[in-house]
């Protein structure tokens, strides 16, 4: 079951620590926003996902399952 | 391991207790600092923000352990009657109370702050952050505590220190509010003008207070405990009380 | 503006036919002031196949395949399948709410406003008998402030004592801004927070109006609904092309004799359409299709362009909100575009960095192209604020934006390329064609506080 990174552009503030912790799926924007590469995480990238959601001031950053989302 | 009261010298929990609430003190001013530092999102290459959040976490949550050492040591030690229920519940204890008791309530706030942090994704963003605020209400008072319960007011190590650490909290608080000026001119005004009244209060009122004569009896020692030769108001050695 | 009858391929408006054939359908009997009254409006429709009892009550679902089969999609803007959303909504946990969003953010669309205001009783049976078949106890009708909230609150009472008792109707109306009607965002405010949009999960159809599972439904799209629940959904696709089934409203503005909200069937040329309103009153440069966050058609497409989305699509644009806004030749395409897209961006919920940022980097970025200020590279940078402005909101808001952009820069390419060597032309000097109302935000809808930009974090 694989994982991805999603960021929540409402409470995000760009403190950019995301990227700092995550930057082989998150880069920042001209404004210090997250650009997030939507590819699955693998188990290794999982923990740093983990860690760089944790570390967001806002909770702005989270780590979902796959297909967690519901249609429509 | 606990000494005689009368004629002996003062117990080594007596040395911990003054010297882990020097210690916690000089961590709580770096955790601000770092605080500071933090939410203005300062950072280079070398230290990055994911670095000075975690310095700042961590700083604090030493803070806390020295905390939890200076409370144990003062309860574990004789000399003065401090109980366990006085850490979390202020000005109930005979000796200091007032003094004493500012430590117990700086002890809370700070409790509820590390508290919130610890379980911020359960108390969510907004909870965790009106609380957070309490920290700025917590170190004057642990400081008030410091010169007011303290034995080692007069000592020049502890002074330089207080003092020093002062100045670091007050650069903070400038950085922290100076910026984004004038937007919420009236909340910066507010943090501003707390700040210079409590300095220029502490300056005033130090030479008659702690660094006065007479400050053991007239900050509520117990009679019985003064008169000990110990207990006298100057003590520029370590063997004073 | 009013709107009006004279819509292509329509039929004499005799009696009261049991299937009425061609259009209009739901602007038929269309008072010219004033709303039709409940009597006048079963007068001209005939009852509508209302639940009445737990029986029927329970049956009421059967609704719902009807409009399966009609193949009936939202005509918000979004076009999504209506019995789908239905169906998740009446499967959710909890009791439903259902909401007419009747709250038109677009300001080039009229059709919503003027549905309710003169045909109110066709969008409110659809919405009890949407109501009715999800299972909902509350129905809610979401209007912009001036509307005419009396007019709509009599014929709310009017209904009282005759639709299943057990349905409750209110008014609720919402702050006049260009995302309060989004979905999301008129929840936000029914449930007495901003009418901005807000972050899924949680989904509306599974939580939504205090916390209950909510069917958002666009006034036109259950107009439609209130007739096919008479007619049928072999009817309904009596019209329209076999994707696209059925009549839509659009709004037609710009130089045209008679500008106004008219229905067509999907499908229909824009050239009968304009014939219609009495012809074009000026040569046509250009034309947006689906709204201000919508895509420019040039001149050259238009004699042949279909209004459906599936023969819109090669052209980079949908129907939308059912707006169509011609522009004339006198005025100047990049003008017009710098102007749309710096309202597009004071627009902007200002909750999201990317939106907020990214939308005034492409205004100034256009605004330099059109004053002839642009530097080299400017369609680059341009193309770059774009890319990252799309799809990084909580809502859609910047991609329409983004969509008016790209459309623009390549239909007024050689308007561009002038303006780049030459400065302001003579059609920018003139007052704009486009209506851009200026919308004061009160402080109940003032933008969360700003968003921080951090620079220097990216190369350029």
């Amino acid at each position: 079951m694989s994982h991805r990174v999603r960021v929540n552009p409402i409470t995000c503030e760009a403190h950019g620590m995301c990227a700092e912790l995550l930057p082989e799926r998150i880069a920042l924007d001209d404004w210090g926003y997250p650009i997030i590469d939507e590819q699955p995480l693998d188990p290794k990238l999982l923990a740093h996902a983990r860690r760089a959601a944790q570390a967001c001031p806002t909770f702005a950053l989270l780590v979902e399952k796959q297909g967690s989302r519901s249609a429509p | 391991m606990s000494f005689p009261l009368a004629g002996a010298g003062p117990s080594v929990y007596w040395y911990m207790t003054r010297s882990t609430g020097a210690v916690a003190l000089l961590l709580l001013t770096v955790s601000l600092a770092l605080g500071v530092i933090d939410v203005r999102r300062l950072q280079s290459p070398r230290w990055p923000r994911f670095v000075i959040d975690g310095l700042h976490r961590n700083a604090s949550l030493l803070a806390l352990v020295f905390l939890v050492l200076h409370i144990l040591t003062s309860v574990l030690d004789s000399f003065a009657p401090i109980s366990l229920t006085a850490a979390f519940v202020p000005f109930l204890d005979s000796y200091r109370p007032f003094w004493l008791g500012l430590g117990t309530v700086a002890f809370d706030l700070m409790l509820a702050v590390i508290l919130t942090s610890v379980l911020r994704q359960r108390v969510g963003y907004r909870v965790w952050r009106a609380t957070h605020w309490l920290a700025y209400a917590s170190w004057p008072i642990a400081l008030l505590h410091g010169f007011g319960t303290g034995s080692d007011a007069k000592t020049t190590w502890l002074l330089a220190l207080s003092v020093g650490c002062l100045l670091v909290v007050l650069a903070a608080v400038l950085a922290r509010v100076l910026p984004g000026w004038p937007r919420d001119a009236a909340r910066r005004g507010l943090a501003l003008g707390g700040a210079a009244i409590f300095s220029l209060g502490l300056v005033l009122w130090l030479p008659s207070g702690p660094l006065g004569h007479e400050w053991a009896r007239r900050s509520g020692t117990p009679a019985a405990l003064l008169g000990h030769p110990s207990s006298s108001s100057s003590s520029t050695s370590g063997s004073g009380r | 503006m009013s709107a009006h009858l004279k819509s292509p391929g329509e039929q004499a408006n005799g009696a009261q036919a049991q299937q009425p054939a061609g259009l209009p359908r739901l602007l038929r009997g269309i008072p010219a002031e004033g709303a039709l009254s409940l009597s006048e409006h079963l007068a001209v429709h005939g009852e509508a196949p209302l639940a009445h009892g737990r029986r029927e009550r329970r049956n009421a679902a059967a609704l719902i395949d009807r409009v399966e089969r009609a193949g009936l999609c939202g005509r918000g803007g979004a076009g999504f399948p209506t019995a789908v959303k239905m169906r998740a909504v009446a499967g959710a946990r909890g009791r439903p709410i259902v909401v007419i969003n009747g709250a038109e953010g677009e300001p080039a669309s009229l059709k919503d406003r003027t549905l309710l205001g003169a045909l109110p009783h066709l969008v409110l049976d659809g919405g009890v008998l949407a109501a009715q078949a999800v299972g909902a106890d509350e129905l809610i009708v979401g209007v912009c402030e001036s509307s005419d909230v009396d007019a709509l609150q009599r014929a709310i009472a009017e209904r009282r004592g005759t639709a299943d008792g057990s349905l409750r109707i209110r008014l609720a109306t919402v702050p006049e801004h260009y995302v309060a009607g989004q979905e999301a965002a008129l929840v936000n405010h029914l449930n007495g927070g901003p009418a901005l949009p807000t972050f899924t999960p949680p989904m509306i159809f599974e939580r939504g109006v205090s916390r209950r599972p909510t069917l958002v439904n666009n006034a036109e799209t259950l107009a439609h609904l209130a007739l096919i629940a008479r007619h049928g959904s072999a009817w309904f696709r009596q019209l329209g092309t076999a994707a696209e089934p059925g009549s839509t409203l659009v709004t037609l503005s710009g130089p045209v004799a008679y500008p106004g909200v008219y229905e067509v069937e999907q499908g229909a040329s824009l050239a009968s359409l304009i014939e219609a309103a009495g012809g074009a009153t000026a040569r046509v440069r250009a034309v947006l299709l689906g709204g201000y966050a919508g895509a420019w058609v040039g001149a050259q497409a238009l004699s042949g362009l279909a209004l459906s989305d599936e023969h819109l699509a090669p052209h980079g644009a949908t129907l939308g909100a059912g707006v169509v806004l011609l522009l004339s030749e006198d005025a100047c395409g990049v003008a017009e575009t710098s102007r749309v897209t710096r309202w597009l961006a004071r627009e902007s919920a200002g909750q999201c960095g990317p939106c907020v940022h990214g939308l005034d980097a492409l205004a100034s970025s256009i605004e330099e192209v059109a004053s002839g200020a642009a530097r080299g590279k400017a369609r680059q940078r341009i193309a770059r604020f774009a890319s990252l402005a799309r799809g990084r909101g909580a809502c859609s808001h910047p991609d329409g934006a983004v969509r008016l952009i790209v459309s623009a820069l390549e239909v007024f390419a050689e308007d561009f390329a002038d303006h780049a060597r030459h400065g302001i032309c003579d059609a920018c000097r003139r007052p704009g064609e486009l209506p851009l109302p200026a919308r004061a935000k009160t402080s109940a809808t003032q933008a969360v506080r700003a968003k921080p930009a951090v620079a220097g974090t990216a190369g350029r």
